[in-house]
């Protein structure tokens, strides 16, 4: 187990230097520059050398990233050309909003779907497997920007229950903190919840069809303890996979929920930094996206251990 | 016993302890707003770059004023007074300007305001200000007479010298301690200290999300009333937080919800939404409003020959303009003038090409004329501007039914920017065409308004080069009194309508929403949070 963690550890190192220079590359063949963002609008062609100069984005690609990859291999991401202030500083004034954004939508989608999967293949072919199904389609299929502004509209401006936009960090209240994210949560975790349930559904069907379970249930266990001790452990693969994968969806659909309830997460700053060609903060930024995927990944993979004693690495 | 005793002491006041701690955690933050007068604010874009002077983008110029303060400013009746300036003469022969500066001025790190100060601040501005360059251009010297008092002394007459030091747009030569103001001007400044009424909160600025001032309480206002960015600046505020909103809808229901004081400036379809609100207040606080302009690329066919250009002038219709960009005539309306309608050099004087009735076929005729081959006019357009795309739309339906061959290529403003900078050929990643606006200030003479220039190379994107608007422009420079500068300034705008450098496309007002418990809102072309209160 240990081997195959270091293992896939070092694979990661590996991503990871792939990831970069695909992602340095990318942006220097991407139209669009940082130095004609700054100058404005009011700018002449010698203001923009000049910045250009200032910034090194005249030299050669290669020089650009080898310094670029020597400070990384010395810890520092770089610093934004916009705000001259460290992309590592960035990235860590808008990790909480985002990080807590993902967290509550997992604990509502996971909280809300797998038993509404349970229910469904529990209860398949009657109305209340039609419902959570439709309950399914309806979340895949509308836009998480359209369910924000209706729950803005509902519970924000008509009701005056919960605040349209904003973050506020934990140590400004519990209470501040979670009501600032119970909407973006439930707008985000909808799709969420929709991908969860229907995988949920399937993959407990197809356990339910098992022999053992006809066993188990033969045997006079209660349907609950078969249905959570029997069935949905053996289920758990293929939902534990669906969650790690959604981990991504998660990370995309937090732009657009950052966006819409104004959040400054770091989907934010993806997006503002690509819209500026603030080159340093979208390097980081992808660099830290993917190496959070991969070890997603690895702890999905990890997990199987758990629920699947038969599986060793 | 004892024991027994205090072991239930410490847990009760474990208990206590811990249920105050509780309530301060789920209260403390509302009891401290309540304590304070916090002004919160959606400001037009999010504040990225601190420097006034490397940028010219409205909302860092609009940062400038919360922070900096300047020698002179500009009141609404256009005069020049002074600012941080105390008293000021010009010397008989005009050459030389001694100014000293008033009582109690001092930056936010508790320093004085010496002359020193205004002197590497002005020199530094003026290396990248269009108007301050030429300023510099008949500048001898800068001199410090003591810590109060310095001087300027001109190489021949300049009457513009105070309008300069009183620019109320991008780039505003704004004060700031001498170690800052000596940062190479092409590079970004990294303190933002100034000696203006607020003080920028660096630890809490959160750029793309929140920018956050305080009052500054060392501040002396001057006495007299505030007007544009002169007069009294008087803060009734005791914190000012700019949160920046990036979704147009989300901005509206914050404002709505009374969860935003202030919105800067709406897109023109949200504005009956908030105008039936009766606790929001929807207003133009902006006299000048802004300019549409259609920019066309000198340096190949079709647009470096004359008769095209000329051609369009004919075709464009103004009214069609304010509809696409402001949404209602009430927010705008035509301006047939190079310079800002209402501001003291605006004139018709050769505009009838672009006013009356629209004559598509006097434009086929001039086409005909200029030998247009079919060649391709490709638009840059930026579908994140409306202003911007809007006006593309238009320029593309019109040029297509002038029986032109248009490719109206659209991305984003990041995009647009970039590539209006190519000088290639359209085959090659260049273009024909594009579209903008300036803020009315920035229009309103030929000193600011750097698109009306024939500079050629070394002037704005398209560079036009004609020497006969820059000889015009010489002369205007050169003018001494209020008759002969509107005589010149004409000349000017004849030039103008025959060379045409540009089109104007229309005058155009983008209105705030507040809520009503604010009040004290300047009138004025750039955003100014001084004398504004909340109740």
């Amino acid at each position: 187990m240990t081997a195959y963690i270091v293992r896939r550890l070092f694979s990661t190192i590996v991503v990871m230097a792939v990831v970069a220079f695909v992602v340095f590359s990318l942006l220097y063949l991407t139209p669009g520059d940082p130095a004609a963002v700054i100058a404005g609008d009011i700018a002449t062609d010698e203001d923009i050398r000049l910045i250009h100069a200032r910034l090194g984005l005249d030299e050669p690609f290669l020089v650009q990233f080898g310094r670029w990859l020597w400070a990384l291999l010395h810890g520092d991401l770089g610093t934004s050309i916009f705000t001259n202030l460290p992309v590592t500083q960035l990235i860590g004034q808008r990790i909480e909003p985002t990080v807590a954004l993902t967290v509550c939508t997992l604990v509502v989608a996971i909280v809300v779907a797998i038993p509404l999967g349970v229910v469904a293949a529990a209860k398949a072919g009657t109305w209340l497997d039609r419902s959570v199904m439709a309950f399914s389609v309806l979340g895949f299929s509308v836009p998480v920007f359209v369910f924000a502004y209706v729950l803005i509209l509902t519970f924000s401006v008509q009701l005056d229950w919960l605040p349209v936009q904003g973050y506020r960090n934990l140590r400004d209240g519990v209470w501040e903190w979670l009501r600032h994210l119970i909407l973006p949560s439930i707008a985000l975790g909808t799709v969420y919840v929709a991908l969860i349930a229907r995988m949920t559904r399937a993959s407990m069907l197809d356990v339910l069809s098992q022999d053992y379970i006809r066993t188990a249930a033969a045997k006079g266990l209660a349907p609950g303890q078969v249905l959570i001790g029997h069935a949905l452990k053996n289920a758990a693969i293929p939902i534990m996979t669906i969650i790690g994968m959604g981990i991504a969806l998660l990370i995309s659909g937090a732009i657009v929920t950052e966006t819409v309830f104004a959040l400054p997460g770091i989907g934010r700053l993806t997006v503002d930094a690509i819209l500026r060609r603030d080159y340093p903060i979208i390097q980081g930024v992808i660099l830290i996206f993917s190496a959070v995927y991969v070890l997603v990944n690895l702890l999905v993979d990890l997990s199987y251990v758990f629920f699947d004693p038969r599986i060793r690495y | 016993m004892h024991t027994n005793t205090a072991a239930r002491i410490s847990i009760k006041r474990v208990v206590g302890a811990t249920v105050i701690a509780i309530a301060m955690t789920l209260t403390a933050p509302s009891v401290w707003a309540q304590a304070q007068k916090v002004l919160k604010f959606i400001p037009q874009a999010d504040l990225r770059i601190l420097d006034p002077i490397t940028t010219t983008a409205y909302i860092t110029r609009n940062h400038g004023y919360m922070i900096y303060d300047t020698l002179f400013a500009t009141d609404a009746k256009f005069q020049v007074q002074p600012q941080m300036v105390d008293k000021y003469e010009l010397s008989s022969d005009k050459l030389t300007y001694t100014f000293t500066l008033r009582d109690g001025l001092k930056f936010h790190d508790g320093q004085p305001v010496r002359s020193a100060d205004c002197i590497a601040s002005v020199e530094r501005w003026a290396k990248r200000d269009a108007l301050g360059q030429k300023m510099a251009e008949v500048t001898e010297s800068w001199k410090a007479v003591n810590d109060k008092t310095f001087t300027l002394k001109l190489k021949r007459p300049f009457p513009l010298a105070l309008e300069a030091l009183a620019k109320p747009s991008s780039n505003v030569p704004f004060i700031m301690p001498e170690r800052i103001a000596k940062t190479d001007a092409s590079a970004n400044i990294t303190e933002p200290i100034g000696s203006g009424p607020f003080k920028f909160v660096k630890e809490e600025w959160v750029p793309g999300s929140k920018v956050v001032y305080v009052k500054n309480t060392d501040y002396v206002p001057r006495k007299e009333a505030p007007s544009w960015a002169a007069g009294g600046k008087v803060v009734k505020v005791d914190r000012v937080e700019w949160i920046y909103i990036p979704d147009s809808a989300t901005a509206a229901a914050a404002i709505n919800a009374g969860e935003v004081d202030w919105w800067e400036q709406m897109p023109p379809d949200l504005i009956p939404v908030l105008a039936k609100n009766k606790s929001i207040k929807v207003e133009n606080i902006d006299p000048l409003g802004s300019m549409g302009l259609l920019r066309f690329n000198f340096m190949y066919p079709p647009f470096n020959n004359q008769k095209m250009r000329q051609a369009i002038l004919y075709a464009i219709d103004q009214n069609d303009y304010v509809l696409g960009i402001a949404g209602d005539v009430k927010n705008g309306h035509p301006c047939y003038s190079y310079f800002t309608c209402g501001t003291p050099l605006a004139s018709e004087v050769g505009a009838e090409p672009l006013k009356g009735k629209r004559d598509f076929e006097k434009a086929k005729q001039l086409i005909k004329e200029s030998g247009y081959k079919g060649e391709k006019i490709v638009i840059i357009s930026a579908t994140d501007q409306p202003i911007v795309h809007s006006q593309s739309l238009l320029t593309a339906e019109m040029l297509r039914k002038l029986g032109l061959n248009v490719d109206l290529q659209a991305g984003d403003w990041g995009t647009l920017i970039t590539r209006r900078t190519s000088k290639e050929p359209v085959d090659k990643g260049g273009w024909s065409i594009f579209h903008t606006w300036l803020v009315g200030p920035d229009v309103t003479s030929p000193a600011v308004n750097f698109a009306l220039r024939g500079s050629g190379q070394k002037g704005w994107f398209g560079w036009p080069d004609d020497p006969k608007i820059e000889e015009l422009r010489d002369a205007w420079f050169a003018t001494t009194d209020a008759a002969s500068s509107k005589k010149a300034a004409d000349a000017v705008q004849m030039r103008a309508f025959e060379f045409v450098p540009y089109v104007p496309t229309a005058q155009f007002i983008l209105p705030t929403a507040y809520r009503t418990n604010l009040s004290g809102v300047i009138i004025a072309p750039m955003t100014l949070m001084w004398n504004v209160e909340k109740k």
